[in-house]
């Protein structure tokens, strides 16, 4: 149960834990955006830099940033090799009745690059960005949508709420795992129905307790005469601060460095003899 | 030799991260056969993270859990059969109750030992009775049942697989006194009709002294007290300063001794208590 990156947040002091969650935010979809731009094996090299630039100045490990990568290998496997075998073009070998080609080679290393990529830079995001700072960044960013009737802060808080609940049903759930453990339960050994049935012991009082959460919780919530409309202020209010203004402006430059930078130079795997 | 025994225990969550905490760091104690102990300790002073190291769900970062000489951990040791012999009762155990009856739930420790069904049967009924659960209950949901009754069938469940050591982790949170009572009776037969140890984690300094043998005291993660009830409740002082106290009456005692009453200062329960000062009442004439 231990293994659920995706959300985890991994404290610390350095210029991206800082960076204005908003700010990181945008910077993360611009980022994502160029990705897309990224036609040349150049630009991704000069992408894939920029990240490890990153990496390296929030000092998270570089373990922790791959084992974020780790469960999408499979997939990120299998689509580079349809595209390996299924674009046509030059040969690079046979296998059986499929022919690998030059072209399918490198549009499959653009595919592995570009997912890597991906998922890295948004695991640095909420690596270096708590949830709850997060669904606040995203309720801002959203906000202009309420003058279109979109439910923005109820939005926000189920969201809130959602994060909020997850390590403490991750805890529960290692606390009636271990205390049916402690009754000889094994989750382990068996084929995948036996190990499905083993999981009931572990389910049943889990949602029973989720809903007895979600309960009291609402009556919390009612006790303190929450309701959804009106003007709520905040614990923490957010700033802008100079670096905040320069990583979006360097994130804007990029999209014209891409177009009429990297897009240009001619790098690539296919040999020009051919 | 001991039944149980710990030798430098020492466990650290999260290694490596920058959670890293030291949860329990170099405690050594035995248990020996029949033997019942108290363990105290202030919240989070690392009493539950220790006794999940007993029944091997918690693996030590360094130092051994032996039971019967036998290292828990050595290789070839199974651990789940370890769990049928170190029986464990979580704190709030109702929590876990899932089984559409009370006689499923209680019985599924004693499946999951690959007893015979006859088995089953008279080792269910044998702990529900125990446990003060009623004939009719154990074919009932057990959530129908009150706070009390879910409380008792989850001890049931464990009392079921009938383990040679039984730790509970406070089995009496937030019951009243009666239900308190009733519980605490239950464990103390157990531990009378089975022989079995028994380690009893709580925060009520009353049900220690009055139930336990000898009493181990926790603070920070490590082993600050260990003897009998007698010596580590005369011990007021330290014990105040890790944030615990004496049983109420104790304390009482010894203000009354202070005040210059011929009372001992060593009375743990409000029985001995009672029957000091009818001993005082006697001497002095006022009682015949």
């Amino acid at each position: 149960m231990k293994d659920i990156t995706l959300g985890q947040f991994f404290p610390g002091d350095s210029l991206i834990h800082r960076f204005d969650p908003r700010v990181k935010l945008i910077a993360l979809l611009l980022y994502m955006v160029e990705l897309f731009l990224v036609k040349t094996l150049f630009g991704f090299v000069f992408m894939a830099a920029l990240l490890a630039l990153a990496v390296l100045i929030s000092r998270i490990p570089m373990k922790l940033m791959f084992r974020a990568v780790r469960p999408l290998l499979l997939l990120i496997l299998f689509t580079s090799l349809l595209n390996l075998f299924y674009t046509k073009g030059d040969t690079l070998f046979r296998v059986w009745k499929l022919t690998a080609t030059w072209q399918g080679l490198e549009l499959g290393l653009f595919m592995v690059l570009r997912i890597s990529l991906l998922v890295l830079s948004s695991s640095l995001l909420t690596y270096t960005t708590s949830p709850i700072m997060l669904t606040d960044a995203m309720e801002r960013l959203l906000s202009p949508l309420k003058a279109l009737h979109v439910p923005v802060g109820e939005l926000a808080m189920m969201m809130t709420i959602a994060l909020r609940f997850i390590p403490v049903l991750v805890e529960e759930t290692d606390k009636i795992m271990s205390a049916q453990k402690a009754r000889g339960a094994d989750f382990e050994s068996g084929g995948i129905l036996k190990r499905a049935k083993a999981m009931v012991p572990i389910l049943v009082p889990l949602f029973i307790s989720a809903f007895r959460r979600a309960d009291e919780l609402a009556v919390a919530m009612e006790c303190r005469c929450y309701h959804t409309d009106g003007e709520r202020t905040r614990l923490k209010s957010m700033a802008m601060a100079r670096r905040d203004h320069v990583l979006i402006a360097v994130m804007l430059l990029l999209i014209p460095a891409i177009l009429f930078g990297t897009n240009r130079v001619a790098f690539s795997i296919i040999p020009k003899t051919l | 030799m001991s039944r149980l025994e710990v030798s430098s225990l020492t466990h650290v969550y999260s290694v490596g991260t920058p959670f890293e905490r030291m949860a329990i760091e170099d405690v050594t104690f035995t248990v020996e056969p029949g033997e019942y102990v108290g363990i105290i300790g202030h919240t989070g002073s690392g009493k539950s993270t220790l006794v999940q190291h007993l029944n091997g769900l918690m693996k030590p970062t360094s130092g051994a859990v032996l039971l019967d000489g036998k290292n828990i951990w050595e290789r070839g040791t199974d651990i789940r059969a370890l769990r049928f012999r170190v029986g464990l009762v979580f704190q709030y155990p109702e929590y876990q109750l899932f089984e559409d009856t009370v006689y499923r739930d209680i019985s599924f420790g004693p499946r999951n030992m690959g007893l015979e069904e006859s088995e089953i049967d008279s080792r269910v009924r044998w702990a529900a009775e125990l446990c003060g659960v009623d004939e009719s209950l154990l074919s009932r949901s057990p959530f129908e049942l009150s706070g009390g009754q879910k409380r008792r069938v989850a001890i049931a469940g464990v009392l079921a697989m009938q383990p040679e050591i039984l730790i509970m982790d406070e089995p009496t949170a937030g019951l009243d006194p009666r239900g308190r009572d009733e519980i605490l009776s239950h464990v103390q037969r157990y531990h009378k009709e089975r022989g079995a140890s028994v380690l009893l984690v709580s925060h009520s300094m009353e049900d220690v002294a009055r139930q336990v043998d000898s009493v181990l005291v926790m603070q920070r993660g490590r082993l600050a007290l260990r003897g009998s009830v007698r010596e580590v409740f005369s011990k007021t002082e330290e014990l105040k300063e890790m944030g615990l106290s004496v049983p109420q009456v104790t304390a009482v005692f010894a203000r009354l001794c202070a005040a210059g009453l011929d009372l001992p200062r060593e009375v743990f329960t409000v029985e001995q208590g009672v029957e000091a000062i009818r001993k005082l009442m006697i001497e002095r004439g006022i009682l015949a």
